[in-house]
């Protein structure tokens, strides 16, 4: 199919949207764009849009669905697809539209810059995710090639490794204490603090803290406890393990940040292509695209939409602040453009919906909360003005790494018999059993002993064990 | 900053299969999937005795990606559409909602259904399995492969076997004689004749294997409800698929007993209802009648399988098991299903401990009790291996 632009086009238009870019105090990193079809497309989706990557079975499932989709017609392909690196690279579809590339440029200069500026993506090492994941690559095509380790071996450990991936820490500029600040912190909280009425109190007991518990406080980084305490591991088995944490912490991010990501790249082309004066066929098939993309999905969440229409309310707020948010907060200190600019650096979706979601918003975006019955979907909740804050409460609890269970290792002695002792931290939401079972029996093969994990089910505190590889669900008193 | 626009590359398109290792990597596990469900799959009354080009589908649970994931009782938040949502208002459908969901960590239906003929599928099923202890008889009668193979040489044939050398042989032999007769230059042009051209000729061979012959022994008496008939005729026709794909010329014999046995055809053996008494020495004996007529067995391998829910006239106990010894010393397998189905409250008395006693190597027998034990019985009368781990 003969397109209808030339990259020379592209090129000319990308020009006048960097001068915007720039106007708007925009500041990415070098961009690459390539131009691919849609086959190409469907394969970077799969592999996150990396240009090299470790060969999976569970990739060449996902390219088969998404072909399905796509030959179907169910779904289609997206129109853009970014990669946080430095320099970024996006790719565009060769068969899209002139307005539809011009838009997706815009779009693209929006992601770019929030990778580079938001705080949870200091940690990706931008500069090197490509060589990372080719790294990672050829190290597991190395393995698999290996006739003392093989294809079956690296599978049966990689398809463990993925169940556990994202059981990981999720904020990742908070510190990891190094072994001597956790043994300082287990010290320091067995010392009791100074008691200003200590002549009426009884002196409080001092324990000693048991410093020879591994780990010393609870960790959250499965696959990298179970590497580091496995004496039975191989170097290649560590290896995996490795690759397969440090693809997942590059990845939390972008989960945490899904919401206000979208919405500040989607309200940065608007922005943009407001401004860049197109004539009138680009631009009737601009805002119908845009329409498309930015258009509230019912029954479920557009993060494209709720990302926007709250990046825009902060501008509105700001620009012009109501009477009921002045006797709030005060006067404003800061222009519209600097607020954005400084929550786009320093929030993430949890805090961003928590602070600038407000009750008016809830409203106008329509959200209400379900609850599984039976098989059904039900509404139990609108934002009407008793139930929004639970609303709130709900919807925070289910962005980015929110929808996944937070489980640590508390002990891995228990019982003096090297059992990992996991706890699973209940925030009323119970896990999936079916689900639970196979990736215990996963924690298992890796750790290569017993497992235990607690959790609550049915508010009752329960402990779950694999016996003769299946699951056992035993109610604690 | 800088922008690099690369454009399209059409060679591209070879990086673009990237994904060809990991999804032929996937079809494999479908695959295994597929086989480790097979006695399910078998258990679906819908397969029994279908057109074999019929396509069925068959769901595979296995190839999920298990995670930690929250349950049932965890709340979501969605967006209304047009008008507002009410408390109690149904928003979407059990898993399908969750899908859609932004949070997206849910697990989805993630079990689909997969197409595969029915064809494909008892291939996969039949693999590991062959008729066991499969002797050289003496008159090695059924062809099993036919090849090509050259032999001699032909002035007539096709384009493709055309031998040069002989062709060009030929040639120079014309050329010689003709030059003795008439005096003309040895340097002149002296193409082909169409009479050089010589064509290897090809003659089939045809390889010729053990004779054997199955015969299929089923009891149709009153006692064979719909339930037992239905679990008789699934093995029957587990059987009869697997003699048909893996053998071209076994021969099959079909016979149906009650107090008296008659050699039925295929047709009449999977869908004929019977009723009346049981005498299962009637049919080992049609059995042994047949094979002394026509299968000996010094030329014959000889297979034989009898299903019956072994609800036998107490009277022709004694007879049965004469015939059943007699059988199973001709045969390189006698195997007896006994059919009881779970809860049939039954009285009569099983066969299998009077059968117990027979004491030969190639006499093999199981029960089945429902759907799922078809599979595996089937599986343990043609196991590849059980001579060998008999022998170990």
């Amino acid at each position: 199919m003969p397109t209808s632009y030339t990259i020379a086009d592209l090129e000319r238009w990308n020009e006048r949207i960097l001068a915007l870019v720039e106007r708007f105090g925009l500041d990415p990193y070098g961009q690459e764009f390539e131009v691919c079809d849609h086959e190409d497309m469907l394969s970077y989706m799969v592999y996150s849009g990396m240009p090299a990557h470790y060969p999976h079975w569970s990739y060449g499932k996902n390219f088969e669905k998404l072909k399905t989709l796509y030959d179907y017609g169910v779904s289609g392909l997206p129109y853009e697809m970014v990669i946080n690196s430095n320099p970024s690279i996006a790719y565009l579809m060769r068969d899209n539209s002139l307005a539809l590339q011009v838009l997706t440029i815009a779009h693209v200069y929006g992601h770019n810059d929030f990778f580079k500026n938001n705080f949870t993506f200091k940690s990706t090492r931008a500069q090197y995710t490509i060589e990372s994941f080719k790294s990672h690559a050829t190290r597991v095509r190395h393995y698999v090639e290996d006739p003392s380790i093989g294809l079956e071996k690296v599978e049966a450990l990689l398809d463990a490794a993925h169940a556990l991936s994202l059981q990981c820490r999720r904020n990742l500029a908070i510190k990891k204490p190094s072994p001597a600040e956790e043994r300082q912190l287990k010290l320091d909280e067995a010392t009791p603090s100074a008691d200003p009425f200590s002549a009426v109190h009884r002196r409080r007991e001092r324990v000693e803290p048991d410093l020879e518990k591994v780990p010393l406080i609870p960790d959250e980084d499965l696959l990298i406890f179970i590497r580091d305490h496995n004496p039975h591991l191989a170097e290649w088995e560590k290896d995996l393990l490795t690759i397969v944490h440090e693809q997942a912490q590059y990845f939390v991010p972008q989960i945490e940040t899904k919401i206000m990501n979208e919405g500040w790249a989607s309200f940065w082309h608007k922005r943009i292509l407001e401004a860049l004066d197109l004539p009138q066929e680009l631009h009737l098939e601009f805002i119908v695209r845009h329409t498309q993309v930015l258009r509230p999905s019912p029954g479920s969440l557009n993060p494209y939409h709720v990302g926007m229409k709250v990046w825009e309310d902060i501008e509105k707020r700001w620009n012009h602040p109501s009477k009921a948010d002045i006797d709030e907060f005060g006067p404003r200190k800061q222009n519209a453009n600097d607020k954005l600019f400084e929550v786009r650096e320093v929030e993430r979706d949890a805090s961003f919906l928590r602070r600038y979601l407000t009750e008016e918003l809830m409203r106008e975006l329509n959200l209400f909360e379900y609850k599984s019955r039976g098989n059904d979907q039900v509404v139990t909740r609108v934002a009407d003005q008793d139930n929004w804050r639970q609303i709130k409460d709900t919807l925070i609890q289910n962005v980015g790494t929110g929808s996944i269970p937070v489980i640590k290792v508390e002990n891995s002695d228990y019982n003096s018999n090297r059992t990992l002792l996991l706890k699973h931290h209940h925030d009323g939401r119970d896990l999936q059993l079916d689900y639970a079972e196979k990736t215990l029996q996963y924690i298992q093969q890796l750790w290569t002993h017993d497992v235990a994990m607690e959790t609550v089910i049915d508010n009752n505190k329960t402990w779950l064990t694999i016996i003769d590889h299946k699951l056992d669900i035993r109610k604690s008193a | 900053m800088q922008t690099i626009f690369r454009p399209f590359n059409p060679s591209s398109g070879q990086r673009s299969d990237r994904t060809a290792a990991d999804r032929l990597r996937h079809r494999q596990k479908v695959r295994e999937a597929i086989r480790n469900n097979i006695g399910d799959i078998i258990a679906e009354e819908s397969i029994i005795g279908k057109d074999k080009n019929r396509v069925i589908k068959v769901p595979i649970r296995g190839i999920k990606e298990y995670r930690f994931v929250y349950g049932d009782n965890s709340p979501g938040v969605g967006q209304g559409g047009d008008g507002e949502p009410k408390p109690g208002d149904v928003v979407g459908q059990g898993q399908d909602g969750k899908e859609n969901q932004q949070a997206g960590d849910k697990p989805g239906i993630d079990y689909y259904e997969t197409e595969v003929s029915l064809d494909e599928l008892i291939d996969l099923m039949f693999e590991d399995l062959e008729l066991p202890d499969l002797e050289r008889k003496r008159l090695r009668q059924i062809e099993v492969e036919r090849l090509f193979h050259q032999k001699g040489f032909r002035r007539k044939g096709i384009r493709v076997r055309l031998d040069k050398k002989r062709t060009a042989r030929s040639r120079i032999k014309r050329k010689k004689a003709t030059l003795k007769r008439h005096a003309m230059s040895a340097t002149a042009r002296f193409p082909f004749h169409k009479d050089d051209l010589r064509y290897h000729h090809m003659v089939t061979d045809i390889r010729r294997e053990s004779n054997a012959v199955v015969l299929c022994i089923m009891d149709t008496s009153g006692s064979m409800d719909r339930v037992k008939k239905y679990l008789a005729r699934s093995f029957f026709f587990l059987l009869y698929q697997f003699l048909c794909t893996r053998y071209q010329n076994v021969e099959i014999v079909f016979i149906a007993h009650h107090t008296e046995a008659f050699e039925v055809s295929e047709e009449e053996f999977f869908h004929k209802g019977e009723s009346g008494g049981t005498f299962i020495s009637s049919g080992y004996n049609k059995a042994l009648e047949i094979i002394e007529q026509r299968y000996h067995p010094a030329l014959w391998n000889i297979y034989a399988f009898h299903c019956s829910d072994g609800d036998n006239f107490d009277s022709d106990n004694p007879a049965a098991l004469k015939a059943a010894q007699e059988l199973a010393e001709v045969a390189n397998l006698f195997g007896y299903g006994e059919i009881k189905p779970l809860g049939s409250g039954y009285y009569g008395s099983s066969m299998i401990q009077f059968f117990s006693q027979i004491d030969a190597a190639h006499f093999q027998i199981v029960q089945i009790q429902k759907k799922e034990d078809i599979w595996a019985s089937f599986k343990t009368f043609l196991t590849k291996d059980r001579a060998r781990e008999e022998a170990a």
